[in-house]
């Protein structure tokens, strides 16, 4: 859940800042490459038409020589590297198969194809030279003088014009536009967040208000704002859990009311029970005097008033845990005693084998105890086999108790269930069918709790409560 | 064995414990309210009342109330349930014990007769404790020369007390001495009896001088 919506908010920044580091990327980089086409263009420009007119006018002779030339001295050629030389440039001329270099430039800066095509035409061409930019233009010289029509010399010229100028002033550029740049990323970045931030909070609010219906706070409701997608998701989650809600309370009202009708059909039963209670004494004595068959006719009600009875206390104290008004009584109770008590009050004293040290004393509810540990061996006692053995022992979480048959045991597939109402594992008997879910509950408000185990042979209840 | 006062509004209920009482040799004369039965206390003198709890106009708990006003006679409460407020009031009330329907004939009769045996005599001497007299052979206990009016359960538990000057008695040993339970009951019964016994021996109930209260344990009669 969270994982998605952070993921969600990532991509939305993430897009966004791309979007606007491509767009202004774009702007720069034309806005950049056109300024330096023009510049550079228009360095070109002026130093080509520099050389161009410089050559117009040499008058140095050269080429194929006419009566009264003499072949250029070298005085002449560093006069016309001279000439043709722009500010802070260079000049490197070959003739013929002389070469003639200027300071640390030579022929070896000039590429070769430019070297082939410079004795044809004009050329020119940007080259980077130990990290600066220099503009190379190659002119082959032609000689129109004296007889005005233009013949080759054979000369190449090859001026190395400085754009370390333009350079700088193109990296000037460049540091504005990465500014510019840098800024428009953080902008991008700040706005992409906001903007997540104002999608993603009502997400995010939707995202916590459902998992608050989800924990039982069915009175969730968020406030609509706007008209926008996520407006109308809020309304329609508004709308279902008000759906709930009330499905819920209905669902809620129609159990109070059903345990409401069980608690007070049991209240009401107690009364007739007691006017039969009063007197089955008195019945089960005479049932002696009686013949064989009216004596097990009344034999058979007195033992079903005893388990009409049984039945009607545990569900009186099951709608009480429902209700939630069972209450908890402590004391500091000696655990032997109390057990002891427990088994002889139903005369179970001579079935049960009690292990438990004799000091060991606990604070607890001793009539909920006494349910706890009745209602496990008289299980142990109608369902399992003998020996039944009751162990307790003091635990660093508390007290523990254990009682275990030797019986057949619970089939593992009714095991995790044995503790549900009216879950029956085998036959039916005359157990009702509440007793461990009753001592489970009594444990639970101890804040402890019962656990079942199969052994072999039999069963192991487990009790465990904290202590006080 | 005993003349019993029985009140109880529900007609088979009633007849139901009649009929277990009368065979088991009690005298009982029964009531379906508290009133009639209160008319009854005045007129004639039953060793004992069972007395249910849920009645039409006053309550078992009130009955129980008005019957301490005029004299010691055990009260035995017939309640609904055993751990709601019931039980608390009733025993505030005085009542010397209770029961949780519907109940066993042979429980009811146990109770009954433990709670008559409270006034049986235990020996006869007299001990004295500053201002408090106890006689034992009269059932009597005299407070700063006044006689001090103990119904036989509360005398029970003070003489059950005294027997054991300076000793803890915890509540399951008092519950077996003086209420005659042998099973885990309710502990309630020895704590509303011990407050009742203090509001008539001490002279501020709540900082006693000769019935101390020894928290997790019970109580312990150590006289100043």
């Amino acid at each position: 859940m969270r994982r998605t919506h952070t993921g969600l908010r990532v991509r939305l920044v993430f897009t966004f800042t791309v979007i606007a580091v491509a767009a202004s990327a774009l702007v720069a980089g034309i806005g950049y490459e056109f300024v330096k086409s023009r510049m550079i263009d228009r360095a070109e420009q002026v130093a080509v038409s520099d050389v161009r007119d410089t050559l117009e006018g040499i008058r140095v002779p050269i080429g194929a020589l006419w009566p009264g030339d003499s072949p250029p001295t070298d005085d002449e050629i560093s006069a016309l590297q001279k000439s043709l030389r722009p500010q802070g440039g260079r000049v490197v001329v070959r003739y013929e198969d002389y070469l003639y270099p200027d300071g640390d430039f030579g022929i070896s800066d000039v590429p070769a194809d430019l070297g082939v095509r410079a004795t044809q035409r004009l050329v020119a061409k940007r080259q980077l030279i130990d990290g600066d930019m220099w503009l190379l233009i190659g002119t082959p010289v032609w000689r129109i003088e004296p007889i005005h029509t233009a013949q080759p010399t054979g000369m190449t010229v090859f001026v190395f014009a400085p754009l370390i100028e333009e350079q700088r002033l193109l990296s000037d550029l460049r540091q504005p536009l990465a500014l510019a740049g840098g800024a428009m990323l953080i902008i991008a970045l700040g706005l992409g967040l906001a903007s997540a931030r104002r999608v993603l909070l009502p997400v995010r609010r939707l995202g916590s208000a459902a998992r608050a219906l989800g924990a039982g706070h069915l009175d969730t409701r968020l406030p609509v704002h706007g008209q926008d997608e996520l407006a109308e998701l809020t309304a329609t989650f508004n709308d279902t859990a008000a759906a709930l809600e009330r499905s819920v309370l209905e669902l809620r009202s129609l159990e109070a009311m059903s345990r409401r009708f069980v608690a007070d059909v049991s209240h009401e039963l107690r009364t007739p029970l007691t006017a039969m209670t009063a007197v089955t004494d008195m019945l089960s004595e005479e049932a002696e005097r009686l013949p064989r068959e009216p004596a097990a006719a009344v034999r058979l009600v007195l033992q079903e008033i005893a388990r009409l009875r049984t039945l009607v206390e545990q569900l009186i104290e099951a709608s009480r845990f429902d209700s939630g008004t069972a209450t908890l009584n402590v004391d500091t109770v000696n655990i032997v005693d109390a057990v002891c008590d427990c088994l002889a009050m139903r005369g179970w004293t001579d079935q049960v084998r009690v292990n438990v040290p004799q000091g060991l004393s606990f604070p607890l509810d001793p009539r909920r105890f006494d349910v706890i540990v009745a209602n496990l061996v008289g299980n142990a006692l109608r369902h399992g086999e003998p020996p039944v053995l009751v162990t307790a022992r003091s635990t660093p979480n508390g007290l523990e108790v254990k009682v275990r048959d030797h019986g057949k045991g619970i089939p593992a597939k009714d095991l995790p269930f044995v503790f549900n109402r009216f879950y029956k594992a085998g036959a039916r008997g005359d157990g009702s069918g509440l007793g461990l879910s009753i001592a489970r509950a009594n444990a639970q408000l101890h804040g402890g709790t019962i656990s079942v185990r199969a052994q072999h042979p039999g069963t192991l209840f487990t009790v465990w409560l904290p202590p006080a | 064995m005993a003349g019993i006062l029985l009140v109880e509004d529900d007609p088979a209920v009633r007849i139901g414990l009649e009929l277990a009482l009368t065979r088991q040799g009690h005298t009982v004369t029964s009531y379906a309210s508290g009133e009639e039965a209160l008319e009854h206390v005045k007129v004639r003198r039953p060793e004992i009342a069972i007395l249910d709890v849920m009645l039409p106009g006053i309550d078992g708990v009130e009955v129980c109330r008005r019957i301490r006003r005029l004299d010691q006679l055990p009260v035995i409460l017939l309640t609904a349930r055993g751990d709601d407020l019931d039980v608390v009031v009733g025993l505030e009330a005085g009542a010397d014990d209770y029961v949780v329907k519907p109940v066993e004939p042979r429980v009811l009769d146990a109770r009954i007769r433990a709670v008559l045996r409270r006034m049986e005599s235990v020996a006869s001497d007299r001990i004295t404790f500053g201002d408090l007299v106890i006689d034992r052979g009269a059932l009597k206990v005299v407070l700063s020369g006044r006689e001090v009016h103990l119904t036989p359960t509360e005398l029970r538990l003070l003489l059950e007390l005294v027997r054991h000057p300076g000793q803890v008695l915890n509540r399951r040993y008092l519950l077996r001495a003086v209420w005659d339970h042998t099973h885990v009951a309710d502990s309630r019964l020895v704590d509303a009896c011990v407050q009742r016994v203090r509001a008539k021996i001490e002279a501020v109930p709540a900082e006693p001088e000769f019935i101390h209260t020894v928290r997790g344990f019970g109580y312990r009669f150590s006289p100043p």
